[in-house]
């Protein structure tokens, strides 16, 4: 029978199934951080149990680090950094601690440290786990207590959900970035319109984009509300993996390649459902609301309550307005910014950096602007400099930090005062998100970039974009 | 985890659509290292308008929730439904859940309903009033008297009703998690 690529993953990992139980499923990667971790490490302490399988957890320093070189003056994250150290010594964890040169948010280092697999299944403790789909992987966020079961068991007692194939229509116009596809398909199926579902990304502008671009477009699934999102692994992920240090070597390459070949949807397989996105006429995207759905296209205006027939959306529309303080009808392009923010698990990657520095590259940030670049590990801030970007970016007036998760989600010394308005290449618009009363836009890395030079949002193809030297 | 058979107590109403998990527990809370103590912090900054719908007298002591659609979306911080269940709910009733907070409840015994809309709708005009929900019965009794079923998976529901261990039930196929790993590992 033809199969999904998530069904051949579900198969070969189920452990255990029994009618009218979940299924135990196998997890072959176990990535942990400071956040969601300590609970789960107690209970196995009073519960007298072990990690079953340490060598399949790695562990790393992201959510709480400052992206300021010093100690760490916040007594609590410093305690909950110390727990971590501590549980993964009293574990045998692999912890990439920040400092090591490997460290960085989570969903950056998995993939570059060539972790992260095709056919794989991973979790996390973290929403965003869902950015390792982009390798032909099931990956997905889990809370504490199953953090917790996956250190005991290396499984997961989880019900199939279901899957949808959403399929991207007609070709990308140029200029437009995978940040602006996702926000679009949000845009379109809502911020519930993925629940209890996998999508499965294809169409010939997934199989154009680069592994950063998959990456960011599967991270953002979460915003859809999808339990996960997975492109089928190709010869761009096989690129990818090629040479880096936990990908398989020599003749185990090659056995890989053989089964990873294997994994893409068969012809004929069915999906619970199939959602049609066209992108032919996509604009780049400027999130106005207090949720990843609140859209539109750079030259719109912020739409009016009353524009809405549910009574929940209206009133949904309406607080969000009040929040972000914007009055109906507005060109988005007149709205003025305070911060900028380019980093995050969605784009702090090499090829986003890039972007936003081809950009920035000879203008200046406007008067007034504060903006931030923190690059998603250690590794790609060394290339990054290498490549001479932070150079680019300083004499712009951007600030170039170390890595980590920074000022997505203010659990660190990142944040927005109250009142400021940032665009940011994070993937969360929700109230206080940044920091308390910040008001957050989500956009893509080159239209940050253009929003730090303009001090307001702009269509970033109305820059002329200078080439970044290689 | 806690067991749960029953419960007769206040509901409060919270008629949002898409409550995310960063307004349930904020962000500056996620830093304890312990499970216990954020009952204190829930909706701490909505909580600090005092016309915040949870505020209001009626609704103080409600160990039931009657939420909007697509409530707990975004982040998988455990420590939302910690805050819930601390602050003294036992049960959230909404037409729709994120899956993954639905998932954190269920693993700590709090008790998350999936209702049709309409149905919502008419419990939310029960605010600060008795509501009971059986979860052996798989029923909701209103004012009214009327007693509202609602579906429930099977397997969660005996869960939740013996109080098990989530852990110690999956260990029972340890031997099927060895044969599994004998199978798959180079």
């Amino acid at each position: 029978m033809a199969r999904s690529l998530f069904e051949k993953i579900w198969d070969t990992h189920v452990v255990h199934e029994a009618e009218g139980e979940p299924t135990i499923l196998y997890v072959d990667l176990h990535l942990t951080h400071e956040v969601t971790s300590p609970q789960a490490f107690d209970g196995l302490r009073l519960a007298g149990r072990k990690v079953r399988r340490p060598d399949l957890t790695v562990a790393t320093m992201d959510h709480n680090v400052p992206t300021l070189p010093g100690p760490i003056e916040d007594p609590l994250a410093r305690a909950q950094l110390d727990a971590l150290r501590r549980n993964c010594e009293e574990f045998g964890i692999r912890l990439y601690e920040t400092g090591s040169g490997r460290e960085g948010i989570v969903h950056v280092i998995g993939p570059e440290l060539g972790l992260t697999q095709p056919g794989m299944t991973i979790v996390c403790g973290d929403s965003h786990t869902s950015t390792h789909g982009a390798f032909g992987a099931y990956a997905l966020g889990v809370g504490t207590s199953e953090v917790e079961h996956v250190l005991a068991t290396q499984t997961l007692s989880l019900v199939k959900p279901k899957s949808a194939l959403v399929w991207f229509e007609g070709s990308l116009p140029s200029g437009l970035t995978p940040k602006d596809v996702a926000l679009g398909m949000i845009g379109q199926v809502g911020v519930a319109g993925g629940v209890g579902h996998v999508f499965e990304y294809a169409g010939e502008t997934i199989s154009g984009f680069t592994m950063e671009g998959r990456m960011t477009l599967c991270n953002m699934s979460i915003e859809a509300g999808a339990r996960a999102g997975m492109v089928a692994p190709d010869d761009t992920t096989f690129a990818y993996l090629e040479g880096r240090e936990f990908a398989p070597k020599g003749a185990a390459w090659e056995q890989a390649l053989d089964r990873w070949r294997a994994l893409p949807s068969d012809p004929g397989a069915r999906h619970d459902r199939e959602i049609v996105v066209d992108v032919a006429a996509l604009e780049p995207q400027v999130t106005w609301g207090t949720n990843p759905g609140m859209v539109a296209p750079a030259g719109a205006t912020v739409p009016d309550p009353d524009e809405y027939a549910d009574p929940d959306e209206r009133a949904a529309v309406a607080r969000a307005l009040q929040y972000m303080d914007l009055e109906p009808g507005t060109p988005i392009e007149e709205i003025r910014i305070d911060r900028v923010f380019i980093g995050s698990c969605t784009n702090a990657r090499i090829e986003d950096l890039r972007a936003a520095a081809a950009v920035a590259a000879g203008r200046q940030v406007a008067p007034g602007v504060t903006a931030l670049v923190v690059p998603g590990s250690a590794a790609v801030k060394r290339l990054a400099e290498e490549e001479g970007l932070d150079r680019i970016f300083l004499q712009a007036g951007f600030e170039w930090r170390n890595a980590g998760c920074s000022m997505c989600l203010g659990m660190n010394p990142d944040v927005l005062l109250p009142g400021e308005r940032c665009a940011s290449t994070s993937n969360r618009n929700f109230e206080g998100r940044q920091g308390r009363l910040g008001r957050t836009h989500l956009v893509s890395p080159a239209m940050a970039a253009a929003a730090a030079v303009a001090g307001r949002f702009v269509d970033v193809r109305e820059f002329e974009v200078e080439s970044v030297p290689a | 985890m806690k067991a749960f058979t029953r419960c007769t107590a206040t509901a409060a109403v919270l008629d949002r659509a898409d409550v995310d998990t960063d307004q349930i527990m904020p962000k500056q809370f996620l830093k304890r290292i312990e499970r216990t103590g954020f009952g204190e912090f829930l909706f701490f900054d909505w909580a600090k308008d005092p016309d915040f719908e949870l505020n209001r007298a009626e609704c103080q002591g409600a160990q039931i929730l009657v939420a909007g659609r697509n409530f707990g979306c975004g982040s998988s911080r455990e420590h939302a439904p910690w805050g819930l269940q601390q602050a003294g709910y036992e049960v959230v009733i909404a037409p729709s859940f994120g899956d993954i907070f639905r998932q954190n409840c269920v693993k700590i015994g709090l008790v998350p309903i999936v209702l049709p809309a309409a149905q919502v709708k008419r419990l939310q005009q029960f605010n600060g009033r008795e509501l009971t929900v059986d979860l052996e019965q798989q029923t909701i009794e209103d004012p009214s008297g009327e007693l509202t079923p609602f579906p429930f998976d099977p397997f969660e529901r005996r869960r939740l009703l013996n109080g098990l261990d989530d852990i110690a039930l999956t260990l029972e196929h340890e031997d099927a998690i060895a044969a599994y790993e004998a199978a798959h590992t180079a």
